[in-house]
């Protein structure tokens, strides 16, 4: 799950991280009277969107004149943010966050996040501030310094390798130290799964601050992160995700024609790379999980239907412990009560998968019955032209 | 032969009277599995599946000598349940469930790796040596006993190479879930060289995905210290950048991670790759026939 800036910014605040004293507006008329909550003559504007390069597009202003921050507000305020990031339907911004405006001297990047090879939270800064970090790495992969964190032992970390790589003074050293301390107790606190602040500066008084921050939070914890659940924008999130994972289904919209259903991620993944490798473009990636049965199936149908894009659909079921010819039936019973109009077609391997075939063969509906994986994306891509 | 399990392990569940334990419990048991009890908290000396019931895993290793757990209980509770088979002398967990916190998995790995415990999983379908014990929700009927060796990040396409390595005539010496998860408590690298170390298994397919850099590492491995032929498919060729994909840990991100990287990592270790899975038993026959 991700967080809007200011969003994260409080975390950061509640974790001792300093920051830039801010205001967040929702409408135009609030504009006002929030920035007499702020000091200084100069001031940072950004639109509130789960996506970055926000300033590449107009969606970040540096002003000290009060008048262009309403304008900002009027210009974006319910509209829609488009970039790259969010493809062309875009990101409905409905918060802004105005921030006093920092002298910086110097900007620096840190970061952390679970490494996997090391099987441990890896805290990594950079010299390079400001810019991509994964160009960064790319690039100059000597400007990156790491230090790893073990859960079980989080008091006990040295930051001596990230002072010496962002060339610290012995006062900035111990500010230093207490962001860190403060940046994986939040991580450890909150299950964060990545957080980056980007940059970390060191502003006209010598002092750090956190001008930009990003965080994802670990989507299987929530069950224990209340306080975070109830930040979640489901605005920025794709409605057809939102909608299949009521249903528990696993759905990522891509841009083909050709509609995918499978059980596991792993064989949905390949099902969609078979249906390239076939001259062929899949609509979406949909795990349906263990349970295939008709009401899923049904809702499935509902939500790749729902992609006009989509001219043919193929199922790619291996029946493990789920018996195929109840999955056929549960396809045949969902395909006449979705009004499936295009055509559908269906792989069942595994358990009874035989039986399967005879019923689905057996059916009047537009479903074409195929063995082999190969075969049954060939036959998705000719029905999808 | 085999790897990690055998017609000798003796096996407890935790998450016994659930519905996906008693499910898979009694398949396992059908299918020939040594399972000698479970624990429920609070159902201790209940009878399940004409099996005893505890409230503890170290009251049931006392009264059964198991020496392996598998574990169906909800995503919340898997942390506590997986120290307590940790510290009562379990050595071999598998964890089924999916949806553990990366965190929790972070803490009970570090745990394990000092104790030298061995967990199978989170998210992931166990594993099995066919004929012998079955310790997941895989079916059994699509394996039979042989000379394959199998290690999948996914289920169901473990079931493909499974299925297909059967058809072939070759069968299967173990097959391993190490789960779709970020942080596995069995690397591919902790299966790989038990294979290798194995004299049932001729042959090797290994099924990986998009997301971090396990296969790359395998690769690697495999280069030095794997004389067994290899075969290898990862899935999600054309899984779009920054999206997750089902699982937990499928997700390239910041460029890293994509299929085809571990394709050529691979391919450069002298793995015989193919590009789509209905490839892979084929492939592994033709691979141990030379």
């Amino acid at each position: 799950m991700n967080l809007h800036e200011y969003q994260s910014k409080q975390l950061l605040e509640n974790f001792g991280l300093p920051t830039a004293k801010s205001v967040v507006a929702f409408s135009v008329k609030e504009v006002s009277e929030l920035l007499n909550e702020l000091n200084g003559k100069e001031f940072v504007v950004k639109v509130q969107v789960h996506a970055g390069g926000r300033g590449k597009v107009g969606g970040v202003k540096i002003t000290d004149n009060k008048d262009e921050i309403t304008e900002f507000a009027r210009d974006w305020l319910g509209k829609k943010f488009v970039n790259h990031q969010t493809g062309d339907e875009g990101k409905p911004v409905s918060a802004i966050m105005i921030a006093e405006s920092t002298i910086i001297q110097k900007e620096l990047y840190l970061g952390a996040v679970i490494d996997r090879s090391s099987q441990s939270l890896v805290v990594m800064a950079s010299p390079e501030g400001g810019m991509d970090i994964e160009k960064v790495a790319e690039e100059n992969p000597e400007k990156i310094f790491k230090i790893n964190v073990n859960k079980n032992k989080k008091e006990d970390f040295d930051v001596s390798t990230l002072v010496d790589g962002l060339e610290l003074s012995p006062s900035q050293t111990t500010e230093f130290k207490k962001v860190v301390t403060g940046l994986v107790n939040l991580f450890f606190e909150k299950d964060l799964s990545l957080i980056e602040i980007n940059p970390l500066v060191i502003d006209e008084n010598d002092s750090l601050k956190c001008l930009d921050v990003k965080i994802n939070i670990d989507e299987n914890a929530l069950f224990r992160q209340e306080d975070l659940l109830e930040l979640r924008d489901s605005s920025q999130e794709n409605q057809k995700e939102i909608e299949a994972a009521k249903w528990d289904l696993n759905y990522v919209a891509l841009d083909g024609n050709i509609g995918c259903m499978v059980n596991g991620a792993g064989l949905a993944m390949a099902t969609m790379d078979i249906i390239k490798l076939s001259g062929g473009f899949p609509a979406n990636f949909l795990d349906v999980g263990g349970t295939v049965d008709k009401e899923r199936v049904a809702e499935a149908f509902k939500i790749i239907l729902s992609d006009e894009k989509v001219k043919s659909i193929l199922i790619n079921i291996f029946g493990g412990i789920v018996r195929c010819d109840v999955v056929a039936s549960g396809i045949i019973s969902a395909v006449s009560e979705v009004g499936v109009d295009v055509p559908v077609i269906v792989r069942l391997k595994g358990n009874n998968s035989e039986e399967a075939k005879k019923i689905l063969y057996e059916s009047d509906l537009n479903i074409i019955s195929a063995d082999d994986l190969s075969e049954a994306a060939e036959l998705a891509v000719k029905n999808s032209g | 032969m085999s790897i990690l399990i055998n017609k000798e392990t003796k096996v407890i569940c935790q998450g016994f009277t659930g519905a996906q334990g008693t499910l898979h419990c009694s398949q396992a048991i059908e299918y020939g599995t040594n399972i000698l009890g479970g624990v429920t908290p609070g159902k201790g000396g209940q009878t399940h599946l004409e099996l005893p019931v505890f409230n503890s895993v170290k009251e049931a290793k006392q009264a059964t000598e198991a020496n392996a757990s598998i574990i169906f209980v909800p995503a919340k509770f898997c942390k506590p349940s997986i120290i307590e088979a940790l510290e009562s002398g379990i050595e071999l967990i598998i964890c089924i469930t999916e949806g553990i916190p990366t965190l929790d998995m972070l803490e009970v790995k570090e745990l394990a790796d000092n104790e030298g415990i061995r967990i199978i999983g989170p998210n992931c379908p166990g594993i099995i040596t066919p004929g012998e014990c079955k310790l997941g929700i895989m079916p059994g009927f699509i394996h039979s006993p042989g000379k394959v060796g199998i290690v999948s990040r996914s289920g169901t396409l473990t079931y493909e190479a499974v299925d297909q390595t059967t058809k072939v005539g070759l069968g299967q010496s173990t097959c391993v879930g190490i789960g779709g998860d970020p942080l596995p408590g069995t690397s591919f690298i902790d299966v790989l060289k038990l294979f290798e170390e194995d004299p049932q298994t001729e042959g090797i397919v290994m099924v990986g995905e998009i997301g971090g850099s396990a296969e790359e590492e395998a690769a690697e491995y495999i280069r030095e210290k794997v004389s067994k032929p290899v075969v290898g498919y990862i899935a999600g060729v054309s899984a779009p950048p920054g999206k997750r994909m089902g699982h937990a840990g499928a997700i390239i991100s910041g460029g890293k991670g994509t299929a085809e990287d571990k394709f050529n990592a691979l391919e450069s270790a002298g793995v015989r790759t193919v590009k789509s899975p209905s490839e892979i038993g084929q492939s592994i026959l033709e691979e141990m026939s030379l």
